[in-house]
Order: structure tokens, then sequence, then C-alpha cells
């Protein structure tokens, strides 16, 4: 009889699957071998016990404290996520071309609308501003439209249930489509920051959070979970803001006045959800 | 009516999503990350360094690096795994500098760091034949830390990963930057070593035990 090597009763101690049944019919019938993985056992089991200085309830305060002047600032930019590495979503990834598709669509569309609004005669200079209004005008309906799209996934979200008591709810559709509108919104946010917009960008902001939570929910959720998410949504509010900003935007849009208002009314709106 | 807000914590409670925000330029959401998962890579920079002063600077830098280089993490669902990994990789250069420092210094093995605990284990009394107090002997608990420092850094981290933090042998080869195979045979090695060191220990402790005397 064969008896297995050291090297084979430790790995056969560690849980490993390789060989695992040929060891443990071995060490049934030898004594001997039987006797030699008890000692690798009880070494190991005593060498666990040793005591790790037990840091604090407050410990990863701590350490945040420690540490969070010495984190440089981080900036995302829209280039970063159309083009970094792969994360969670690969760069040949169907949704990363549909966000990068659509951002080339609005760089044409405002390129080719402030061409076309204003015909270019020789000698007399085109106003920079008339054209800058253009795209302007064209990004906060696209907002605005986007601010649409999410806010119907929520509505659904918070009007969706169980066919029966108890029974799990299938979200995955409304997933997708957050998934898909996270990518868009992380780029309008920036670009809301970069024009100064900061209110916008907030709501924005607080969209993106809860379009993630949606992104990363399990596909079939439980009532009770279901009712979490609902909660959440209640308790920021978000439905209300997104419907009273994207309301705005679209009035913006039909107007013509695209820039961010100062003193109106429409901020003093957006400002106070 | 005044409505409760959920807590950042409830917020990030998934790592995916507080690793996204991170990237995103959300700083709250990098402190959710680093209090969640502080502990237990002291735990483990503990083991591997042996004192709690280079422990926490471990940690501290684990953080650091894994804040620096969070772009580049590939599955972000694993945040803890990862920085557990960042934090080996950093056990392992600090406790080379260690050593390097005390052997130019030509000191002996860093013992007196720990020394008040060792002392205050052996006045532990020995009643139950248990692993437990098997450790807390003072003899095998000062037997035990000096056969583990006596193990190269290399091997001290791939004991303490694969017995203390269950980590996979690939796991393992990542923080020792080397093949899985090399890994395994590292395992192998550490406690092929500690048993050499703390078997006899461990037996006259048994037998004394047995036979009604202690060590």
């Amino acid at each position: 009889m064969k008896h297995p090597k050291e090297e084979e009763l430790i790995a056969y101690h560690d849980g490993e699957a390789a060989g695992r049944e040929g060891v443990a019919a071995h060490v049934a019938d030898c004594p001997e071998c039987r006797k030699e993985l008890e000692r690798i056992d009880a070494l190991l089991a005593a060498l666990e016990t040793i005591p790790v200085p037990e840091p604090g309830e407050d410990y990863g305060q701590r350490v945040w404290q420690q540490i969070s002047p010495r984190l440089p600032q981080r900036r995302a930019h829209w280039w970063d996520f159309l083009f970094s590495e792969p994360k969670t979503v690969p760069w040949f990834a169907p949704r990363r071309w549909v966000a990068a598709g659509a951002v080339a669509a609005l760089v044409l569309a405002a390129f080719i609308a402030g061409r076309i609004s204003k015909p270019v005669i020789p000698g007399v200079p085109v106003a920079a501003t008339d054209q800058t209004k253009v795209r302007e005008r064209i990004l906060v309906m696209a907002v605005g439209e986007h601010l649409g799209r999410s806010e119907m996934v929520l509505v659904e979200l918070a009007n969706s249930g169980p066919q029966n008591a108890g029974q799990k709810v299938n979200i995955s559709g409304e997933q997708r489509r957050a998934e898909d509108l996270l990518e868009e919104n992380r780029l309008y946010r920036q670009t809301a920051l970069e024009q100064g917009d900061s209110a916008l960008a907030g709501v924005l902001d607080e969209l993106e959070r809860v379009l993630l939570d949606v992104a990363h929910s399990p596909q079939q959720v439980t009532p009770v979970q279901l009712e979490g998410i609902r909660q959440r949504l209640e308790a920021q509010g978000i439905l209300f803001k997104v419907r009273v900003v994207g309301k705005e935007l679209q009035e913006r849009g039909e107007s013509g006045n695209t820039s961010a208002p100062s003193n109106s009314s429409g901020k003093n709106e957006r400002n106070k959800v | 009516m005044n409505r409760m807000r959920p807590s950042v914590e409830t917020v990030f409670e998934n790592d995916a999503i507080a690793v996204e925000r991170t990237l995103a330029g959300d700083r709250e959401a990098f402190r959710v990350l680093v209090e969640r998962h502080s502990r237990k890579v002291y735990q483990l920079a503990y083991r591997m360094t042996g004192n709690q002063h280079d422990a926490e600077e471990v940690v501290q830098e684990a953080f650091l690096r894994a804040y620096q280089k969070l772009s580049q993490f590939a599955s972000r669902a694993n945040f803890g795994t990862w920085v557990y990994r960042i934090a080996a990789n950093y056990a392992i250069d600090r406790m080379r500098q260690r050593k390097s420092e005390d052997s130019q210094r030509e000191l002996p093995p860093r013992a007196s760091e720990d020394g008040a605990e060792m002392d205050l284990m052996s006045t532990v009394p020995d009643a139950a034949p248990s692993p437990e107090r098997l450790a807390q002997s003072g003899q095998l608990a000062a037997q035990m830390r000096l056969a583990l420092r006596a193990l190269t850094p290399a091997e001290r981290t791939a004991f303490v990963m694969r017995h203390w933090g269950g980590s996979g042998i690939e796991e393992i080869a990542d923080a020792l930057k080397s093949s899985t195979s090399a890994a395994k045979n590292t395992v192998f090695r550490s406690v092929q070593k500690l048993r050499k060191a703390l078997e006899p220990f461990v037996e006259q402790r048994g037998q004394s035990r047995a036979m009604g005397t202690q060590l």
C-alpha cells in the first residue's frame, strides 16, 4: 500500500478536491497515516488560535480619517467612460456603443444645427452665441427626453407587483433599461457640471444612484425587496424631482430659452425639489 | 412629513455600486468601502507582519493603492478580495524591507513588539486539553510566533492567506506574483517548516497533559 505524501495530506486538510477520495480511503485503512493527518490537524488548529488584537469598533472610521486627506481628487470624464479599460461593461458591449453613438449623434446634430440655423453670408460674422444657443437647445431637449425615459422606468418599478402574494417579481426588463440610462446619465451629468448647471447635475447625480441601485438589484425580487426599492425611491423623492426638472427642460427647449436660468422661477423650482 | 433618508451605507450596500460611485468621483462611497473592509484586512495584515504598527500601515497603504488603481479593477463585486490581495502584496514588501533593515542593524528577529502579550499569556492557567488552551500556554504561543517569524515573507503570506484567510491558490499566486504550482509549493513548504518547528512542543504538550503534568 502506497502512503500519501505529506504534501497530499496537507492538501487534504486544506480541502483540496484533487485526489481527495484516494487519500480519504487510504487514511481510513492506515493507522499510521491517520495519526499523521491528526498531527497536521492539531498543529494547524493550534496556530489558528494565535490571537489578533482587537482594533476597536471605530477602526474603519479611524482608517478613513487617516487616509482621506491623502486621497487624490478623482474626476470622471465622459471620455474615461467611453475609452477606459473594461470594467463592469466590456468596451465592445452593445450598451457602451449605444452610449458612444448617442454622444456622437448629439455632437453631430448640434454641429449641423449650428451650421444650418444661420446661413453663412460672406463678410457678415455669424454670432457665436446663436450657434451656442442652438447646441444648448439640443442638449436640453436630449436631457429632457432622458429624464422622461428614466421617469417611465421608475414609474413602472413603483407600480410593479407580484401576480400572487409572496411570488417573486421579475424586474430584469427595468434593470436593462436602467443600465442603459445609467451610461447616458453619466454623460449628461458631466456636461451639466461643465456648463455650471449644478442644480441639474445634482438631480442627475441622485438619479444615477437610484439607477445604479436598480441595475444591481437581483433580477427576481421578493415583494419585500421590491418594497425596499420603492421606499428608497420614495424617501429620496427622486420621481418628483425627475418630473419637475424634465418638465422644466421641455419648456426651455420649446421656448428656445436654453440657458440655465440664474434667477428665474425655473431654477427656483429646481432648487426646491 | 419628515421621512427618514436612507444612510450612505444603505445606498452603497452593494460593493459594486460603491465602486462605481467612487469612480464617478464620490468620496463618500469609498469611505463606505474602507469602513466595511478595514477589519478583515487588518486581521490579515497583523497575522502577516506580527505587530500592530506595521499592520495598521499595511491597511492604510492597501486602501490608498486600491483607490489609485480602482479604474483597473475588473470585477467590482469582489472589492473585499481585491483589497485583501493588495494588502498581502504590500505586506510582503514591508516584511522584506523590515528584514533587510534588521539585518543591516544586526538586530535579533523582532520579538519585543509582542513580548507583552506573550508574558500575559504565559500566566493563563492551563485547564482543558483544547487547541485554544494549547495556544494560551505561554511557551507554545511564543514558539508559534517565533516559528511564523522564521518563515520567509512569501511563505508567511502563503500560509496566512491559505490557512487564515481561506484564499484559493490562484489568489495566493497573484499576491506572490508566481505561478500556481509555485504558490502551492510555497504553502506546502510553510506548513512543513511550521511542523518541524512546532510539533515537538505540541506533542510534548499533549503527553504532559496525558500524564497530568504541565509544561
